[in-house]
Formats: structure tokens, sequence, C-alpha cells
């Protein structure tokens, strides 16, 4: 029990944790926007899948992990470009289509990864770390938070970014009026359809980065269904976060501390069925539901297509 | 229609609209409606639920395209496409239904529609703002959420917002219909302030008063046709009765030609016969989307047709649903022959004879996807001979089914068709079946015949007439006045959750009416 609480493994444990909560992160931020904008993405984790896969095609391919960065955002635009298509555009429903996206990107990208590399999993050289002068020197923490790959900090000033834009740009505004009273922005002049679509593929973007970063960075192989639920739990994030993206952060990082204890705890050779241990993201999740999911508050549109002139 | 500018456009019309027709399956929601619309003006559009008003009103503001004729902005033929496009041509509206964010500020809802990648332009709104607002003589709380604010103060902010894009032309749709009468007076005194500064106000209401009171220039608009027009110079010289009369004329005046036109009742109502239906300072409490209501009495002899006038949403609903049980009453009585049941369950004041047919054919009155046959029954399952011990009697069902399709003409395909796949005037007739079958005593009729064509509303009509010479007591809600004059023995008049009046259908019944409706007394 001593090696629970040395330095060493509280960094190593922290350490996991940031980059468990990375993909969370930007799944949640992603989802958060269709959300904020009225569309249910269900598909998010399908376009995490999609991004996990071609983001890891393309390092593999390339040698450079910034270009799988970039196939893998691609990936989860070109699903989210469906989602797009059939959910805003045509107005089909949310919730049939986003978990039909999230089974087919499970089957197809099993089945591409099966023709291409068989029954072989290819592992990627580690990532660069980023070593930020000065503040990686403290005890734990440095080690812990400002040693890893750039990305990392990339995503955690999305957060602050993004809150920027909802807060104080006009689309901002217009992706809340998007979500909260379509008819609203219509007669204001925007175009709500148009609003929408950008929304999801941003996404998509983000979500196809999160799956790139998870398969890259934080497995370093893509091995089929790698997400495990990772875009489920963004859309948990999302609902607990209110419509402010450093909420996502925060959640992010708590279920990144679940994900990495799980791993920690079997290292350190407590004994407790591994069973046990893995659950406990989950029990987390369903720990927060019930102590905030009473007052998540979503969006008054949240799930409905829009129509113009619909009576 | 060659020439670019038309006879019948004026060069002082800012829009003019000429023959627009709109049609929605199965209705003509517009026909040939004519309308020039000029600055300095207020053009009050009269008409009642269905008149059409609305659909005018989402095409002026690019929601919705004519099929027919053509709208001209500055004398010029203009398809509107969007509300982008109205806007531009500076035609601002106030929906009938609040079209604000709730969860922005107002300031935030007023810089909504500016261009995408700009930082929101607030100390330029906040002047901009000032300025109009103290030539106005409002004041608005630029920085609250719009959750926060009263109805009024919401349309202030809309009214607001037309002023900040530029209108030229403010359509201000049913705008007094949430507002205390207090609030009606300011937004009359800042339509005249608006005009006053050489606006155009396009003002749709069905409230007489108000038209009068506010208007220069008056259409009535009566099924989607404009009937008659009061212009300016003609307003000006006539007093505000002289006004009002006219006005009653053209909104509830007899067309020629109406098939729907029938003889009124012949039948004679016992006078001396003890009520049927008595029913005593009946009270709802009011809730968040509908309103109470309050001191409701009436009586029905058996064989007499009671109607209920009045403007949808008054509480017709609420009050057939506190007659059936459906909606706890919070005072009075009811009573069946003179027994009291308002503490009866709905079930049992049904057993009684109690029988409500909903106007919510495909909500509350029937299941879609169960075929007819159990339709029919739906109010009586798990009851004998149609269930024994719980189990469903299928022939006992159908053959009891064939019998009231026969009796109630009812066309379906088969006995085992999913209802919802019938047309309305045949899922009404299942309901109507279902309704006055064995032990019914007093009926309610909500409008019975919404949204029916001609002939299954006038098989309704008859179907009802028949039940009161049976000698039942009927009760008929209906927002149709031409409905309620050729059937009903005497008709009430309802009016936020109470009854104005009553009046005996007799030759002067129409303008009594008519007249209550809109607020004056008889």
């Amino acid at each position: 029990m001593t090696g629970l609480f040395s330095e060493v493994f509280l960094g190593a444990l922290l350490f996991g944790a940031v980059t468990a909560a990375i993909p969370l992160l930007l799944a949640g931020l992603g989802e958060q926007m269709s959300e904020k904008a009225g569309v249910l993405n269900i598909g998010i984790e399908g376009m995490m899948l999609a991004g996990a896969y071609l983001g890891f095609v393309g390092a593999f391919y390339s040698g450079s992990l910034w270009l799988g960065f970039l196939t893998g955002a691609a990936g989860g635009v070109a699903v989210a470009l469906i989602m797009a298509l059939l959910c805003v555009r045509i107005g089909l429903n949310q919730i049939v289509i986003g978990i039909a996206l999230t089974l087919g990107l499970e089957g197809l990208t099993a089945l591409l990864h099966h023709f291409q590399f068989s029954r072989s999993y290819p592992r990627l050289p580690a990532a660069d770390a980023t070593v930020i002068p000065l503040l990686s020197n403290i005890p734990v923490i440095g080690p812990a938070f400002f040693k890893h790959h750039l990305i990392v900090y990339v995503a955690v000033a999305l957060v602050f970014a993004m809150g920027y834009v909802y807060r104080r740009t006009q689309l901002g505004l217009n992706l809340q009026a998007a979500g909260d009273k379509p008819a609203a922005l219509d007669v204001a002049g925007i175009d709500v359809i148009r609003t929408r679509t950008i929304a999801v593929l941003t996404t998509g973007a983000l979500a196809g980065l999160g799956g790139a970063y998870l398969a890259n960075v934080g497995a370093g192989l893509f091995i089929p269904f790698i997400t495990n639920g990772a875009g489920f739990l963004g859309i948990v994030l999302a609902m607990l976060a209110r419509g402010r993206p450093v909420w996502v952060l925060f959640g992010a990082l708590l279920f990144g501390v679940c994900l990495s204890l799980t791993t920690a705890m079997q290292v350190a050779g407590i004994n407790i069925p591994t069973d046990i241990i893995q659950m406990l993201p989950f029990l987390a999740v369903m720990i927060m539901l019930v102590l905030f999911g009473r007052r998540a508050s979503l969006p008054a549109a949240l799930g409905i297509p829009y129509e113009r002139g619909a009576r | 229609m060659s020439s670019l500018s038309s006879p019948l456009a004026d060069k002082r019309d800012i829009v003019a609209l000429e023959g627009v027709t709109k049609r929605f399956p199965g209705i003509v929601a517009n026909d040939g409606i004519d309308l020039s619309i000029r600055p300095g003006e207020v053009h009050v559009l009269l008409g009642e639920n269905g008149a059409g008003k609305s659909t005018l009103i989402g095409m002026l503001s690019g929601l919705q395209q004519p099929d027919e004729g053509r709208i001209l902005v500055d004398g010029k033929p203009t398809p509107i496409t969007s509300p982008r496009h109205a806007l531009a041509l500076g035609i601002g509206t106030v929906f009938q239904h609040m079209m604000l964010v709730p969860t922005l500020t107002v300031a935030e809802n007023l810089l909504l529609g500016g261009p995408w990648w700009q930082r929101p332009r607030t100390e330029e709104l906040e002047a901009r703002v000032a300025e109009i607002t103290r030539s106005l003589g409002i004041s608005v709380k630029l920085h609250a959420k719009v959750s926060e604010l009263s109805l009024g103060e919401q349309q202030q902010v809309e009214i607001l917002r037309a002023m900040v894009r530029n209108s030229r032309l403010l359509i201000l749709d049913e705008s007094t219909s949430m507002l205390t009468p207090k609030g009606i007076e300011e937004l009359g005194a800042l339509m005249r302030r608006l005009v006053g500064q050489g606006l155009a106000i396009v003002f749709i209401t069905h409230k007489l008063k108000e038209a009068a009171a506010f208007g220069d220039r008056i259409s009535v608009l009566k099924l989607g046709r404009k009937v008659g027009e009061i212009p300016p110079e003609r307003f000006r010289t006539l007093g505000e009765q002289e006004i009002i009369s006219e006005i009653v004329e053209l909104m509830f005046g007899k067309q020629k030609d109406d098939p729907e036109a029938a003889e009124r009742p012949t039948r004679t109502v016992r006078a001396d016969a003890a009520p049927l239906l008595q029913v005593a300072d009946l009270a709802v409490a009011p809730t968040e989307n509908a309103p109470g209501l309050s001191s409701i009495s009436f009586d029905i002899r058996p064989g007499e047709i009671l109607g209920v006038a009045g403007i949808d949403g008054n509480g017709q609903k609420q009050l057939a649903e506190a007659l059936a049980g459906q909606r706890a009453a919070t005072g009075g009585s009811v009573r069946l022959e003179g027994a009291a049941i308002e503490a009866l369950s709905v079930g049992e004041r049904r057993q009684r004879g109690l029988r409500y047919l909903t106007d919510d054919r495909l909500g509350e009155g029937t299941v879609g996807t169960f075929p007819v046959s159990i339709n029919f029954f739906l109010k009586q399952v798990g009851a004998s001979p149609f269930w024994r011990g719980g189990v469903e009697q299928r022939a006992e069902i159908d053959r009891r089914a064939a019998q009231l399709v026969r009796e109630y003409d009812v066309r379906t395909p088969s006995l085992k068709t999913p209802v919802a796949r019938l047309s309305g005037g045949n899922i009404q007739k299942v309901l109507l079946a279902r309704e006055l079958a064995e032990g019914a005593r007093a009926v309610i009729f909500n409008k019975p015949t919404y949204g029916l064509d001609l002939a299954n509303t006038l098989a309704s009509r008859q179907r009802i007439r028949d039940t009161a010479a049976r000698g039942l007591a009927v009760l008929l809600i209906s927002t149709d006045l031409e409905e309620l004059l050729s059937m009903c023995d005497r008709i009430a008049v309802i009016a936020n959750g109470s009854l104005v009046g009553t009046v005996a259908n007799a030759d002067d019944a129409r303008t009594k009416v008519g007249r209550l409706m809109i607020g004056l007394a008889a």
C-alpha cells in the first residue's frame, strides 16, 4: 500500500487522467456545440471512431501525428456531414440516425482495420511531449500536467476559446438561439439550417480529433471499438455542463481520474477484482447524473428538426 | 397583368397585395386578397379565427409564399423570399407568439441577426435604442433576460427590434391578445406615435373596439376572403358606434349563397320540462396556459340545444372537460336529471348518461393505431359483453361494430382498419357512434364540425339535431357562429372563462351574439 501514495504513483495517475480526459473533453465540447444549436448528436461515438481509425491510418502512413490529427478530424467531419444532411436538412429523427451512425461506424472501422492490418495491431512511436518550462518542475503536478503532447494544450485552450465564442460573439448568440428558439433566429434573418449545420460539422471535427488523440497518443494503436463509450460520456458531460465549456473540462478531468485509477489500481496490485475497478468511471457517471442530472438544463428545441412556418 | 404597375396599385402604397391566394392541403387560407398599406396609417385587419389573418402575415414576413397573385413593394412586384428578405425590405413583424429567445438578454435578442464573424456591437445598439426609446417614450431594460420580462415588455422589445432594423412597415399580429387592458392602451398610444413618425402599421386583431380606437383603415377578412374595407376618408367621418355596427355587419352578416345556410330549428322545447343538465357556479382554476372558469351557470332542458359561442381559447375546452370530469373543478355543482354528479369520476358520469365528444379526435378521442372496431368501445374496455373475464370477445365486438358502421355510415375499408387512416369526417362518425350509444342523456359537443368538409359537416349537424330530437340535452360548443345560429335554441357567449350573456336564437341573435363576442354588451 505504500506505493499508492508515492509521488511517482500520483504523478502517473494524474498524467493518465489527463490523457484519458482529452478525448472526453473534445467529445464533450463538440456535443455541447451541437446541443446548444438544438441537435442531439448521438452519432458522436461513431464520429470518434471514424476519427480514431482515419487518424491512426493517417499517422501510420505519413509518420506525422499532426497529419493524423488532421485526417482524424476530417473523418469526424465526414460522418457529421451525413448527420447534418439527414437530421438537420431533411429533418429525420436525430436519435435514430445517431444510433445508426454509431453502430455503422463501429462495424465499418472494425472491418476496414481487419482488411488493412489483418490481425496485427501495429503501434505508433510514443508521442513527443512538449515540456512547459518551469511549471513542469513542480513536484507531482509538473510531470502530470505539463509534459503532454502539444495537442493537449490546444484542447484546453479550446475550452476558453469556445467560452469566448458562446458569450462574446454573434456566432455564439446565433447558436444559442438555434437551440432555444429557432423560429426567432429565422425571423431575425439567420438561416437556422445553416447555423445548425455549422454546429454539427464542428462537432464532427472535435469528435474526430478526440478519436485520433485516443488512438494515436492515448493508446498508440487502433483496435476495433477503441472508443469504448467515450462519445457517450461526452454526451453526459455536455448535458451536465449546462452550456459552459469550462464545466466540460472539469467533468472530463473527473472521469479521466476514474479511468486512470482503473489502470493505476491494477498496476498497484490492490486486491480488488478488476471488474469492479473497471466499473468505476461508469459508477461516477451515475453518481454525477443523480447529483446533478436534475439541474441539467437543455435547450428548448433540442432534438426537434426546424421547419419554417410549420404550425 | 403585363404592365409593371397595375391600376390597383397606388403610388402611396409602400406594400400592396394583389389577388393573393394561399392554399394549404384541404383549405384555402387566403382567397384573392387585395390590400394596400401606406405610411402614416394603421391598417387594421379584422377577422375571426381561421379568417386567414396569420397566413397573410406569414406571406408579408417571408415565411410563406403566395400560390397566386403578387406582392408589390414600392410599386414593384417583389416576391418576399425569406424573413431576411422581408427585413431588408423594411418589413418588421411582431408575431402573435413571441419571437424572442428567452435565455438571452434583451440586448442579445436585438443583436441577433448580425454577421456571424462580428462581435456584437453592443455600444452602437445602446445608442440606437436610447434614441428610439426617447422618441417613443418607452423604457426597455436592455440587460434583463427576456424570460424575466412581462409579456407587455417583451412585446415592446419586439417593436423596438423592428425599429432598430429601420422597418418602414410594422406588422402587429394579435398583439393585444395577451396584454392587460392597460397594456393594450399603451400599445395603442405607441402605435399612434409610430404612425405619427411616418411608419406604416398593419394591426391584426379580432377585437372591434381596438380596431375602431386605433385604426385608420379597416379591412375585414372572413374565411380567407376580404369581405369589406373602410378607407380612412370614410373612417374619419364615422363615429365609433357607426364603425362598429358596420363591421359587425361585415363580420357576422349572412353571406349570399352560403351552402351551410340552414333553416333555424323548428323544434319546440317544452318550457315546463324539468332541466336535464343543470350547472351552477362552476369554477375551474386557471393554469399556466389555459384560462380558468368562473361562475358558469346554465340549464338545458330535454330536447334543447344550448350553444356556446366565443373566440377560441376563452375556456371552451375547460368547460367541456370540467363537465365531463376530465378537469378538476374548484367549485359549483353539476346535476344530471336532478342528481349531483360533480363528485363522480369520468367513467361514472358517462355511466349516468353524460357524454363528451372531444374536439381532439385523434389525440384523446381515438387510438389511431387501433382498429375501427375497438375504437367504438374504447370507453367500455373490459366491460361485458365485449370483454369477458378480461378476454376480448372478438365476435361480439365485430358484430356490434358492423352494426354501428352501417347505422352511422362510417366509410371504412374494413373493421380492422386503423382508425387514423380514416378521413376526419369518418373518425368523427366513429366518435358520434360511441358517444351517442345507448344510455346517453346529455351530450357535450366540442367543435363537432371543426376541420370537416361540407358533406360531413352537414351530416354531423343533422346527427346533433336528431340527438336533441330524441329528447337529450345538448351543449354545443363551437367557434362557428353560422353553425350555432342554424342549430341552437339558445346561444351563450363565453369570454375569458365566464358566460357573458345568453341570447335566445331569434331574428336578431346574430348581431347580439356578435356584439357579445367582441366584448360589447348585447
